[in-house]
């Protein structure tokens, strides 16, 4: 099986074409502005009216763009699962957050409420969530972002999508969250085996969890490889620019954490 | 530019308000711009079609519509508008002081509003009205005590979103003064939200006072008012349809007016908003189209 | 220079039931010197940005005292030589305002003559790496890194000894982040100003600053030289640190020992 994943001209975003084959993870590296998210939101066909795209995006040959927007419902979550920047604004604040998933689940696989809570209490746990139940009646407000970062790929988990779209998924949470939900993300992908397209302008994110890397300025694809060859032997200024200020950070830490006899000053 | 400058410079926003200016005008000067008196029956000119010595025709007692519409400004327009900047006032300052000191100022004045809120509108007007007795000044007082509740909640929460902005602490963090704060770097900030209430509230408060009016309790009836105008003329409605036009429209014209003038002050005040201004650098979405991008839906 | 003494901060009472006597800061002490740069690292609802409000006086303790210079931050005279740079870039200059008036502000403030105040904004800008052309730009033709950079010429308009950066790369991308940093250590540099550097990006504080102090529900874990960040003692900065450095890309390595570390690292 084979995902294919093509999209072409866009307003903000021109002729960019990239594929995530199934099992791999594709990162989306940019600043902000460069287009990754609306990349990401075309393929969810979730752009607002104002956006128009062209091209095609085709999910193991299915091709997303001439879906009807009730199949394009049926795609979202089923196939596609998207995983947002900030936890706090994906749920819905006057509900329990456990009310979206039996909402969710219940829409694309029709379980009954307490085989959707036995699935989500087990998913859940293994996002190293205590108290699954006790957390699913508690409102979103009540929650830390890491928690409803990790509760959002509990549902992936249970969901079972074939490609998961994390945007930007821990740019909004602390350092100890940021860890936990990156540890999630990998463990997601090990044990659905789903392909995974990773947005992030965070490159040391990127080099933990992706397979290849679309560095993208301006609307455009700049450059397009795998993790080791960019990391190792980049060819492009732009590239290296942002590779240098992350490199840049991390050196000092790791100099000052390696004790002594590393400091440079 | 200054704020009046800009708001001269759109064609729709000047003619709105010329046209706010001149009924405010013909209201104050009804006496010398009425071709007629709007109280004066003529029996035999019932239903008459307009002609020249009737601009508007007349209305089922033969009176002058024009007239009656000329005299009708005063409390259709100023005096609804006065009531208005009185309890949108009263409403403003306690929302914005609610909405800016939080704690324990905002917990009292709030606790007042869901007081004064939970009494349903109609009810609340009709018992002050009967309580001080029917007429324009007292509906009005009906009015300013029944709005000034919802606007201070609705002032505030539009007030508590700014005040946490990372500019109003700053302001704070070097030593600008909490009035200051409030004047220059909250208000004109919440405005637009503040404009938006008050311009749909002033056609809701005229179509109240012609509810009133017909229950009695309003504009005693031979003076002449657009609501009750437009009650007279329901009874006609379908045989002399054009009798309902002239008040319907004038309040039609008025309102909108009114709205437009605060859709414009929002974008005159409002840098994001302006035609004018040098496209927009950065944020999502708004990078300036280069040609080759294909524009396919 | 600036001493934190026992200070405690509880919010609610009034109303808000979840929040009632909930105390976000107790028994908070510490000094910080002239010239110097202290990160405060918590995760969020650590009370970190609270302690950042007190610092600022926007919000008063209610026990224990703030004092610069020997004044009480309490009063505006106080903290008249401490200046602040916030998280959020959208909306910390007035939407209203161009990049001229924002700066003008706090100058206008100091007493600045009208005169001096154009000159002055000027060398601001230049200061922080921006042009004369952005005095007429509005804060949404921004971008995030140079929304920021007016930020930090607003705070160092007014001549302060110190500014509190309260998350105040946070939310950049890493790449503006790094120039940010950059030019925070360059105005230092020249300046001498002290920061507080409010954050919860360990790399980013270990970049800047002197000396960490880890917060945590309100109470503060450890304060530890950056530049002997081994010898940690608490088990939550440890925690806190290995996580970073896990984050960084070194994660294996940390227990592996040093030679191993320093191959990974890129």
């Amino acid at each position: 099986m084979r995902i294919w994943d093509h999209t072409t001209g866009k307003v903000v975003v021109y002729n960019s074409s990239f594929q995530v084959s199934q099992g791999r993870c594709l990162a989306i590296v940019g600043e902000s502005g460069s287009g990754k998210s609306v990349t990401c939101r075309a393929i969810m066909r979730l752009n607002t009216f104002k956006m128009r795209q062209s091209g095609n995006i085709r999910l193991n040959g299915v091709d997303l763009a001439e879906l009807s927007e009730a199949d394009m419902r049926r795609h979202r979550g089923r196939h596609l699962c998207l995983i947002m920047q900030n936890g706090m604004r994906a749920f819905d604040p006057s509900s329990p957050v456990g009310s979206h998933f039996r909402d969710t689940l219940w829409q694309h696989y029709g379980w009954s409420r307490s085989q959707i809570t036995s699935r989500m209490a087990k998913a859940m746990g293994s996002v190293r969530l205590q108290d699954p139940v006790a957390l699913m009646n508690k409102y979103p407000h009540q929650l830390s972002g890491g928690m409803l970062q990790r509760m959002m790929i509990a549902l992936a988990i249970v969901l079972e999508p074939t490609l998961i779209i994390a945007d930007e998924p821990t740019s909004a949470l602390d350092t100890l969250s940021q860890y936990e939900v990156m540890e999630q993300l990998i463990a997601l992908r090990a044990e659905t085996g789903c392909a995974m397209i990773f947005v992030s302008h965070d490159l040391s994110l990127v080099q933990r969890i992706a397979d290849d890397i679309v560095v993208m300025r301006d609307g455009e694809i700049l450059e397009h490889g795998t993790t080791a060859d960019i990391f190792s032997g980049t060819r492009h200024e732009y590239t290296r620019h942002l590779l240098e200020a992350k490199q840049r950070l991390n050196r000092n830490f790791s100099n000052r954490m390696g004790g002594l006899q590393h400091v440079d000053r | 530019m200054t704020i009046h400058r800009k708001m001269w410079s759109d064609k729709l926003t000047a003619i709105s308000l010329t046209v706010i200016a001149m009924v405010a005008f013909l209201g104050i000067c009804a006496p010398w711009f009425a071709p007629h008196s709007p109280e004066q029956v003529h029996m035999e000119l019932r239903y008459a079609s307009p002609s020249w010595q009737y601009l508007l025709g007349n209305d089922h007692l033969g009176r002058c519509v024009l007239s009656r519409l000329i005299y009708g400004i005063r409390p259709s327009v100023l005096w609804v508008l006065a009531a208005l900047l009185v309890s949108l006032s009263f409403g403003g300052i306690l929302g914005i002081l609610a909405g800016y000191f939080r704690g324990k100022t905002d917990q009292m004045i709030m606790r007042v509003c869901d007081i004064m809120l939970s009494f349903p509108g109609y009810v609340m007007s009709l018992a002050v009205v009967g309580i001080l007795g029917p007429g324009i000044q007292n509906i009005l007082i009906a009015f300013v005590i029944m709005k000034w509740a919802w606007f201070a909640r609705v002032i505030r929460t539009s007030v508590m979103q700014f005040a946490e902005a990372d500019y109003v602490r700053f302001a704070k963090a070097i030593g600008v003064g909490n009035a200051v704060i409030i004047w220059k770097h909250i208000l004109p900030v919440a405005l637009p939200d503040i404009a938006v209430i008050s311009s749909s509230a002033f056609g809701t408060m005229i179509l109240q006072i012609s509810g009133l009016s017909f229950l009695g309790l309003g504009i005693q009836a031979p003076h002449a008012e657009w609501g009750m105008m437009l009650n007279e003329a329901r009874g006609v409605m379908f045989s002399r349809p054009e009798l309902m036009l002239a008040p319907g429209l004038a309040i039609v014209i008025v309102v909108s007016a009114v709205n437009f003038c605060s859709d414009a002050l929002q974008a005159a005040l409002d840098p994001k908003l302006q035609k004018n201004t040098r496209k927009p650098l950065r944020g999502q979405g708004l990078f300036p189209a280069k040609p080759k991008g294909e524009e396919v839906a | 220079m600036l001493t934190v003494d026992q200070v405690e901060k509880s919010y609610g009472g009034a109303g808000r039931l979840s929040r009632r006597g909930k105390k976000v800061l107790q028994n908070i002490s510490f000094v910080v010197e002239e010239d110097e740069v202290l990160g405060i690292i918590g995760e969020s609802g650590s009370g970190k940005s609270t302690l950042g409000r007190l610092l600022l006086g926007i919000e008063k303790p209610d026990k224990g005292t703030l004092h610069f210079d020997d004044r009480d931050i309490a009063a505006r005279a106080g903290r008249r030589r401490i200046s602040a740079v916030f998280q959020d870039y959208t909306s910390s200059i007035h939407p209203y305002y161009t990049v001229e008036k924002a700066l003008a502000e706090p100058l206008k403030l100091y007493g600045w003559k009208d005169g001096d105040i154009g000159l002055r904004i000027d060398f601001l800008l230049r200061q922080v790496g921006l042009d004369s052309s952005y005095r007429s730009k509005y804060p949404h033709e921004l971008s995030g890194g140079e929304a920021q950079r007016v930020c930090i010429a607003r705070a160092i308009s007014t001549e302060p000894k110190c500014i509190v950066l309260d998350e105040a790369v946070s939310s950049l991308d890493a790449s503006v982040q790094f120039q940010v940093l950059e030019l925070l250590k360059e105005l230092k540099a020249s300046y001498g100003i002290s920061y507080i550097f409010i954050t919860h990006d360990i790399q980013a504080a270990v970049y800047l600053c002197d000396r960490l102090m880890f917060i945590r529900s309100g109470q503060i874990e450890e304060i530890v030289s950056a530049r002997q960040l081994t010898e940690v003692r608490s088990e939550y900065a440890a925690a806190m640190l290995d996580m970073a450095l896990r984050l960084a890309g070194q994660g294996e390595a940390s227990s592996a020992g040093g030679e191993q570390r320093k191959e990974r690292i890129w």
